[in-house]
């Protein structure tokens, strides 16, 4: 935890006197980099340095501050590498701080949708191209030679000529001075070093040797600990409570209830949970108590209803089906999940006369400024956040609920607060990836061609649970796209690849039924779909046909599709999501009469790869998190109460259980897409796909284990 | 409330505490060895382990009044520098995504390679098996592994 971070220290250390100067470049605005140029910083300027998003040292470090919250996307790595590769710096000499929410220097501090590196790709070109054209102009100036006579490589500056260098240390005060360009060069991507590298996570150090970096080690001098009982079931709302014996109990300082919450406030994390289970509660029925038998019913209803909003018509899909040579028809459901991100929710907060200070693990710290400034009725720049590493998100942290929490208790008891949430509050009181019910109609024509597709979406407060424009729609004449939901009282939100963590696995593997019925290959049918995408379209087109025949055939290729592999037997997908290309093969043998998946074949198109180590760690974290939520993933409701509160009910993929994984990345060149989200969506139908081939067996709903546990005693 | 002398990481550190508090939150909240990690609490995700006694021990379920002179090690004091060969391992291959289950898999992989040098795949499939990471890192670990078993 940087504790010097703040306006006032910046300026404190900025007057210290000793040589060196931080470029503060405001990278993200349109006229760009009217440099803020503080000369006469210590050292120990990057530590302190806010304002500024670069810094370089006489002694040649530079400190790059990476805006985006780190949730183990690899991001606090990927950003640096990105300015570094611009700046033609020696990584080696690069020291990366996580740099707080702000909103004035900063763009989408927000890690969700896949969307960081795509999104400031560019930005963060410029900003290492803009600081290295100064340091050049520095070293040309000093030389008395053009600029365009001087080159840069790990750090120095070279007058190609006559073989002098500067280094950047060296350059740093004189660079400052100069009017940063506003039409700076940016490398030609053949050139790059860094970028396309393996570079290893630049908290490894700390992390391996279990310093204070996530949220929940976060300490402040006179802090207090709470926990928070909250409604132990959606529908239910606080009637009376009696704190009598809890406010006794050893460490407890105060017991104060809010919003159908009961805190229990004290000295340390055990006296506070103990204490907790002391308090008296009667809860009383605020709502509809659901349960997961109500969902099954419900989704049937909806299905049949007659209440759909259409979301994409294509042709006539009645013709198209009384023309039908055959129809494939098929339903896929899956059950609600929790995020479980290692480490579970908490949050820092002390609201004080003059402002919030707030501290820990979000996605969206813009948004915990914004509403925590609203609940409070005060300014949102009176709200400070400071973003934390954290143990994973996967979406569950883009809400503010267990900020605001902090927050509003810290207004209570007018003591900065860390709020605990147990692993039983934290999977009993998720924003879950909601359940929900996929119905697939397809008509093929007497040569097998798919003349009409229609899928009809059931969900729970998912809005539309479809994704009406991504393939097969384009590719066939006759389609209609539609859902319905029902609104609940649990807590549904994104889960890592929303709607397509589970929409891809049903119509990858409806896609398989359909191809199977027609007596064609897999791979040769969607490549013949995506043929007739772009000969003869239908409709918009929104994904890009190029890009997904190109993962399908590497995967192929990779796999040895159609080549006969005794005893295996292989399973295909395909998806887009997040703007990314992933296709899977999966090789499923037959171990005792069960299926054993024993590798998957991923082939990626995210564009350019930023860092080949953290790209892998994805896509195959990507893959491992859809193998295990589709196989074991299950968080059921009785009464609106979840039924599995901890890992001893709620499976997790373990390590023997997974499959060996090879990836191979498409190299066009392409600026980067998002890839902390799409290598998931496409792997449950791979895996399902395969096991069909295998066993015969289709595989419909997840979790997996659920349809037949039998069958999968053990995958690995 | 009582009072502990525990032996953590080769110091001598006094706390008070009630007898049934979990040893991960006297090092987490009295003692202020953050490195180690809550996960579920019921000794099911490995976050929190740390060596009694070069034992691979789940600090999560095990009360200070049970430790009596034991010696203990965490993440912190695993190494003096950060060097242990399974420290470096993970490192060099570059093991985390979030890294909050590292810590628990690390002492659990140097604990079990200190009594198996030279384990095979399966050894240590079985040996990390009850280790949860919720990021999948699990290939990369099982690599880092198998390297540490060559540097030790």
């Amino acid at each position: 935890m940087t504790k010097n971070n703040s306006r006032r220290d910046f300026l404190k250390s900025a007057a210290l006197t000793s040589s060196g100067l931080i470029l503060g470049f405001n990278w993200f605005g349109q006229e760009a980099l009217a440099a803020e140029v503080v000369a006469g910083v210590s050292t120990e300027a990057g530590n302190t340095a806010f304002n500024a998003f670069l810094s370089i040292q006489t002694d040649g470090i530079v400190t790059i501050f990476s805006p985006n919250p780190e949730i183990g996307q690899g991001i606090k790595t990927a950003f640096p590498i990105i300015v570094a590769e611009e700046l033609d710096v020696d990584w080696a000499n690069v020291k990366v701080l996580q740099a707080p929410l702000d909103t004035k220097k900063f763009e989408r501090q927000v890690a969700g949708g896949s969307g960081s590196i795509p999104h400031s790709w560019q930005r963060l070109r410029k900003a290492g191209a803009t600081a290295r054209q100064m340091l050049v102009e520095a070293a040309a100036k000093r030389w008395g030679v053009s600029a365009s006579d001087c080159t840069t490589e790990k750090s120095f500056v070279i007058h190609t000529a006559s073989g002098k260098k500067l280094g950047y240390g060296e350059l740093a005060t004189e660079a400052a001075k100069i009017t940063p360009p506003t039409d700076v060069k940016l490398k030609d991507k053949k050139d790059f070093k860094l970028i396309g590298s393996t570079i290893k996570g630049v908290d490894n150090k700390a992390i391996l040797t279990g310093k204070s970096l996530f949220g929940i080690d976060f300490h402040r001098e006179g802090m207090v600990y709470s926990m928070i009982q909250r409604p132990p079931a959606f529908g239910l709302k606080l009637k009376s409570f009696d704190a009598t014996a809890a406010k006794v109990s050893p460490g407890i300082i105060d017991v104060v209830s809010f919003k159908d919450k009961v805190a229990i406030v004290g000295k340390s994390t055990w006296e506070v949970k103990k204490a907790r289970d002391l308090v008296k509660i009667e809860w009383e029925k605020a709502n509809t108590l659901e349960s997961s038998d109500d969902h099954n019913r419900i989704f049937k209803e909806l299905l049949d209803g007659t209440k759909n909003e259409v979301r994409r018509k294509d042709g006539d899909i009645e013709t198209a089906f009384k023309d039908a040579a055959k129809i494939v028809e098929a339903e896929y459901q899956c059950p609600f999940l929790p995020h479980n991100p290692m480490e579970p929710m908490n949050f820092f907060a002390h609201v004080r006369e003059d402002g919030v200070e707030l501290v820990g693990p979000t996605q969206t710290p813009q948004n915990a400024q914004n509403q925590t400034a609203k609940l409070l009725n005060i300014p949102a720049e009176k709200v400070t956040v400071e973003l934390t590493r954290m143990g994973g998100g996967f979406g569950r942290r883009l809400g503010t609920d267990y900020v605001l929490e902090a927050a509003e208790l810290s207004s209570i008891i007018k003591a900065p607060v860390k709020v605990m949430w147990t692993r039983e509050d934290d999977m009993g009181g998720g924003s879950y990836r909601p359940a929900v019910r996929y119905r697939f109609r397809a008509a093929l024509d007497k040569q097998g061609n798919l003349i009409g597709y229609s899928l009809r979406g059931a969900g729970i407060n998912a809005g539309n649970p479809t994704r009406q424009d991504n393939f097969p729609a384009g590719a066939v004449p006759n389609l209609l796209i539609d859902s319905s939901e029902h609104k609940s009282a649990i807590t549904t939100g994104p889960w890592r690849a929303p709607i397509t963590n589970f929409l891809a696995f049903a119509e990858q593997s409806f896609i398989d039924e359909v191809a199977t019925a027609a007596g064609k290959d897999a791979v040769q049918f969607r490549l013949e779909l995506l043929e007739k995408a772009k000969t003869a379209p239908t409709g918009a087109i929104k994904y890009d046909i190029d890009r997904m025949k190109a993962v399908i055939e590497l995967a192929a290729e990779k796999s040895g599709w159609g080549k006969k592999k005794k005893g295996v037997s292989l399973g295909f997908s395909v998806y887009f999501s997040h703007a990314s290309y992933v296709a899977q093969v999966a090789e499923v043998v037959m171990k005792k009469g069960k299926p054993v998946l024993q590798k998957i074949y991923a082939a990626v198109d995210c564009g350019v790869v930023v860092n080949q180590s953290g790209a892998r760690n994805q896509v195959m974290g990507g893959i491992i998190d859809g193998i295990g939520h589709a196989m074991y993933g299950n968080l059921t409701f009785k009464d609106g109460k979840p039924e599995q509160m901890n890992f001893n009910t709620f499976r997790l993929i373990k390590m023997n259980e997974i499959p060996a994984i090879e990836v191979t990345f498409v190299n066009n060149g392409i600026d980067p897409t998002g890839l902390g989200e799409p290598a998931l969506p496409p792997t449950g139908g791979s895996v399902a796909n395969a096991i069909f081939k295998a066993t015969g067996k289709r595989l419909r709903n997840q979790p997996f284990i659920e349809q037949d546990d039998k069958m999968f005693e053990s995958v690995s | 409330m009582a009072n502990y002398n525990l032996k953590i990481n080769g110091q001598n550190l006094k706390t008070e505490a009630s007898p049934d508090t979990p040893l991960l939150w006297i090092l987490r909240d009295h003692l202020g060895l953050v490195g180690t990690k809550y996960g579920c609490g019921m000794a099911q995700c490995g976050a929190c382990t740390v060596h009694v006694n070069g034992e691979a021990t789940r600090s999560c379920v095990l009360p200070v009044s049970a430790i009596a002179d034991a010696t203990i090690t965490t993440i912190e004091g695993l190494s003096e520098n950060g060097d242990h060969p399974v420290q470096q391992a993970w490192d060099t291959i570059d093991v985390p995504q979030c890294g909050y289950c590292q810590a628990g898999q690390i002492m659990t992989a140097a604990a079990f390679l200190k009594k198996n040098a030279k384990p095979n795949l399966e050894e240590i499939e079985a040996a990390m098996s009850s280790n949860i990471c919720r990021c999948g890192t699990y290939h990369r670990i099982k690599e880092a592994v198998q390297l540490a078993a060559t540097k030790m």
